[in-house]
């Protein structure tokens, strides 16, 4: 059958989505064609073996904490009633409103010499002997626990819902056979969630890498921050674009990691009758001490720098002071929404395209939208650069040659450029969570549609997208939040006189006066709860794709 | 795709974003913060009602000005440090500026000889020392190294800007050899691994951590003056000017440099030239604590209080041309580990 006008068109978008999404990728690699031996003799022997033993190192921790608390308060959560649980449930994944950057200048102000905790604990011994019980935050270990504690909910979240419906069966076979809580948990629970584990641990890991901000401050030298060292100090373009594309090779292990987990956990279970995980009541002790564990997560990387943001926001009167920041912020919204509208219509029609026709071309460009998440946002950025402009120098050609007035550089003058380096960086989301929600859709239900006679288009409308309901809400919210929280590709790429919130907390904290920014830190952490409040409902809600 | 256009227009009206070229406007690419230098654009423009637009970042803008090409925005790129000023330079993305104002206002040591490139301010790399530990009141950048010193020096990373300038300028004044053996002497002096801003250096060295920081003449004079939590950190210490042995007090520039491709070119000298200018140079030197390069405006007392400022009289440019390896010492040498 010959693809109507309809499903050709969704190949097209889709194919030049893909091509969107490798333009920053292509570029990098054409700027790392330029020799630099020098260079990489330097680095070979004094900056890559320090910086892959850091970022493994990084990787290896932030992932093992991120593992722990993630999967055992997710196991937790889902297997047991307590009193408190309720409560939990929508604390446990709010450190996902919380930047890693933030974390990070946040516990270095707390744990500071001289600060709120060396203080307190000066009151009951001398300064000198208070200072040598602070735990050193500008550290690799400081650095695995502050961004392990902030980025955990990715674990949490894959690994309860898959907690709560998978291995309701299995949990109920084996307490019948005579096993207990823990060995259900460690034999049946456990190597059931391993994909759903896999998948936060990938999204973890991802996050780490990108992160800049955070290592930088706390003095690990990642690959990441080599490649800003190598652009900024030597002046090396060629060399940082090398080394980009030596980390995108680590980043497609990961992915594979992902797309493997995932893979192993397509087996379907029940949609129109999930079962849930009966869950055992824990009394006394036991639920006190498993409300505890619960909450020092959510205490320590949602509560605690969301209080001090709050405590310096007062303290410094910046709510009356403050002025620029209401702009800053309606910038960020602006600039997020828009990117988030794009991200999610073209994930959708990415997702479409392969369904409607699966082909080389449409698996391909799925493949291709997914890696921009791979993509840190500092080497997203370099690599939009060229691209982007070299559309605007092209308008301005055609505008001289035809004797139009000149045009100026709009997609990097009016944000667009920012807003499409958000796109390409978190279109993985909702491709990835539309392709997930689609998968529980029978291909049946297309079948009997189209041998009805119905066009795709209303299928699509009638059928799938109501189904589809709650991947869109959740791939809006994940992708709204994310664009609010970015800051390399916006400081680059950002046009003349705008600033988010991200970038002006930036601006200050480089001056090493970050609590002057606490109030636009405060409304980028306000502005996530919402939608990460949303999500958890979404996580939650127990009845399959409906 | 249409929608995409649709939404891009929107958000140039909704941004507001002007035409960058529209007359009495004067486009800013700057790597100083935005808080920092809206003071000085809000005067120039009350000055001379020419509007200010500025994009500030961190980094890459050099390559951006590069990559934008012809038709770049840019007119004036503003900077923290002469490296950056160096890099765009050596980026080909300048072009000289005939200003008899900036050569009879800037002395010459503090600008290009082909016009390329002005300093407006100058910070001095000093010495944060304890009151109480520190007997010293002159120290020289060699003595650094000297083991009388071991574990009692605190330094902020070695690949940050401000290091790697004071750093290329050892290599400037000894050469590279003699630079490693005093970087590596150093590394064996310092009380922790190298971390942090300018400011905690005299955190630190009031908690008791460290005996000497390094830091920025300026980072001192904002404790001290406005912001009262740390106070106590600039008052636990004093400000020592160093000198190089048999030379000066190492300082570096905030300079401009005109763009290439300057749509509002006029504009952008009128705003270079006001920036050298007795006004500019106030701000500079009362809200940023930075010493003004123009002959003749006070220093402010903060400031003056250090000490007379010596400042090394080794060519600016000649000291950038050493950052790269400045930058590969500190690798070398494990500075950071």
């Amino acid at each position: 059958m010959t693809p109507s006008r309809t499903e050709l068109a969704a190949i097209l978008i889709a194919a030049a989505t893909a091509l969107l999404v490798a333009a920053p990728v292509i570029s990098i690699a054409v700027l790392a064609l330029q020799p630099e031996p020098e260079l990489w003799q330097h680095l070979l022997a004094y900056v890559l073996p320090q910086a892959l033993r850091d970022t493994a190192a990084l990787l290896l921790g932030v992932g093992l904490v991120a593992l722990a608390i993630g999967a055992g308060t997710a196991w937790l959560i889902s297997s047991h009633d307590f009193t408190g649980r309720a409560l939990l449930l929508w604390l446990l994944p709010l450190p996902l409103a919380i930047p890693t950057y933030l974390a990070a200048y946040v516990y270095v102000d707390l744990f500071e010499p001289l600060g709120l905790i060396h203080r307190a604990l000066a009151t009951a011994m001398p300064l000198p002997d208070a200072i040598r019980l602070l735990p050193a935050m500008r550290s690799l270990p400081g650095a695995v626990f502050i961004i392990g504690l902030v980025l955990y909910p990715y674990v949490y979240l894959s690994a309860r819902a898959m907690f709560q419906h998978r291995s309701a069966d299995f949990a109920e076979a084996a307490k019948v056979l005579g096993a207990g809580r823990w060995t259900t948990f460690r034999r049946v629970s456990l190597p059931m969630a391993r994909p759903a584990l896999a998948v936060g641990l990938a999204l973890v890991s991802l996050e780490t890498l990108n992160d800049i901000g955070a290592s930088e401050y706390l003095g690990v030298r990642t690959l990441t921050v080599s490649v800003f060292t190598t652009w900024l100090n030597r002046g090396s373009l060629a060399g940082a674009a090398q080394l980009s594309l030596f980390m995108l090779a680590i980043v497609t292990v990961l992915i594979t990691i992902e797309r493997f987990g995932r893979r192993e956990s397509s087996f379907e279970f029940s949609a129109e009758n999930p079962r849930l995980m009966p869950r055992t009541q824990l009394h006394g002790w036991r639920g006190a001490c498993a409300f505890v564990a619960c909450l020092l997560p959510a205490l320590l990387g949602f509560a605690v720098p969301l209080l001090y943001l709050l405590h310096q926001s007062i303290r410094r009167g910046l709510l009356a002071s403050e002025t620029t920041v209401w702009r800053d912020a309606g910038h960020t919204i602006m600039l997020a929404a828009i990117a988030t509208g794009i991200a999610l219509l073209l994930g959708l029609v990415v997702v479409i395209a392969q369904r409607w026709r699966a082909s080389r071309l449409t698996d391909a460009s799925f493949a291709i939208a997914q890696t921009g998440y791979a993509l840190p946002g500092l080497v997203l950025a370099l690599g939009l650069l060229t691209p982007v402009l070299f559309a605007d120098n092209s308008v301005n050609t055609v505008a001289r040659w035809i004797g139009m007035p000149l045009p100026g550089l709009v997609m990097i003058g009016s944000g667009a450029a920012v807003v499409i380096a958000y796109v390409i960086r978190f279109l993985a989301v909702p491709t990835g969570l539309i392709k997930a929600g689609f998968d529980h859709i029978p291909a049946d239900y297309d079948d009997s549609a189209r041998a009805a006679g119905a066009p795709v288009m209303t299928t699509l409308h009638t059928i799938h997208l109501p189904l589809l309901r709650p991947a869109l809400l959740g791939a809006v919210i994940v992708v709204f939040v994310d664009c609010l929280k970015e800051l390399p590709a916006t400081l680059l790429l950002r046009p003349l006189n705008v600033e988010t919130l991200a970038t002006s907390i930036y601006q200050y904290a480089s001056r090493g006066s970050f609590e002057e920014g606490a109030l636009a830190a405060l409304l980028i952490v306000a502005a996530s709860i919402g939608p990460v409040m949303w999500l958890t409902r979404f996580a939650d809600v127990p009845k399959g794709p409906a | 795709m249409i929608k995409r256009t649709t939404l891009g227009t929107a958000l140039v009206l909704a941004l507001g974003v002007p035409a960058a070229q529209a007359a009495g406007e004067v486009n800013v690419y700057t790597y100083r913060e935005t808080k920092l230098v809206q003071p000085l654009f809000d005067a120039f423009t009350k000055d001379t009602g020419i509007k200010v637009n500025v994009i500030s970042a961190s980094s890459g803008l050099e390559q951006r000005i590069k990559t934008e090409g012809a038709n770049s925005p840019a007119d004036v790129l503003l900077t923290v440090d002469l490296g950056r000023i160096d890099d765009a330079v050596q980026a080909g993305i300048s072009q000289p500026m005939k200003s008899e104002v900036i050569e009879k206002t800037v002395p010459a040591q503090y600008r290009d000889p082909d016009g390329h490139w002005a300093g407006i301010s100058m910070r001095a790399r000093v010495i944060y020392a304890s009151k109480e530990r520190v007997k010293q009141d002159a120290i020289t950048y060699e003595e650094l190294a000297d083991p009388k010193w071991k574990g009692k020096i605190c330094i902020r990373s070695g690949q940050h800007i401000y290091n790697n300038g004071l750093f290329a300028a050892y290599v400037t004044k000894h050469g590279e050899a003699k630079a490693e053996e005093w970087l590596r002497g150093v590394k064996a002096n310092l009380a922790q691994k190298p971390s942090g801003g300018d400011r905690e250096q005299a955190r630190d060295v009031a908690a008791g951590k460290c005996d000497i920081g390094i830091g920025n003449t300026y980072y001192w004079a904002l404790m001290m003056n406005s912001d009262p939590d740390k106070k106590p950190w600039a008052e636990a210490t004093k400000v020592i000017l160093p000198t190089f042995a048999g030379g000066g007090t190492h300082v570096n520039l905030s300079g401009v440099l005109l763009a290439k491709h300057a749509p509002n070119k006029a504009n952008a000298v009128k705003l270079i030239e006001w920036l050298a200018g007795d006004e500019a140079q106030k701000i500079y030197a009362d809200t940023n604590y930075e010493y003004p390069v123009k002959a003749g405006v006070a220093v402010n007392p903060t400031i003056a209080g250090y000490g007379k400022l010596s400042a090394d009289p080794m060519p600016i440019a000649k000291i950038a041309s050493n950052r790269k390896a400045a930058s590969t010492l500190v690798d070398k040498v494990g500075f950071d580990n």
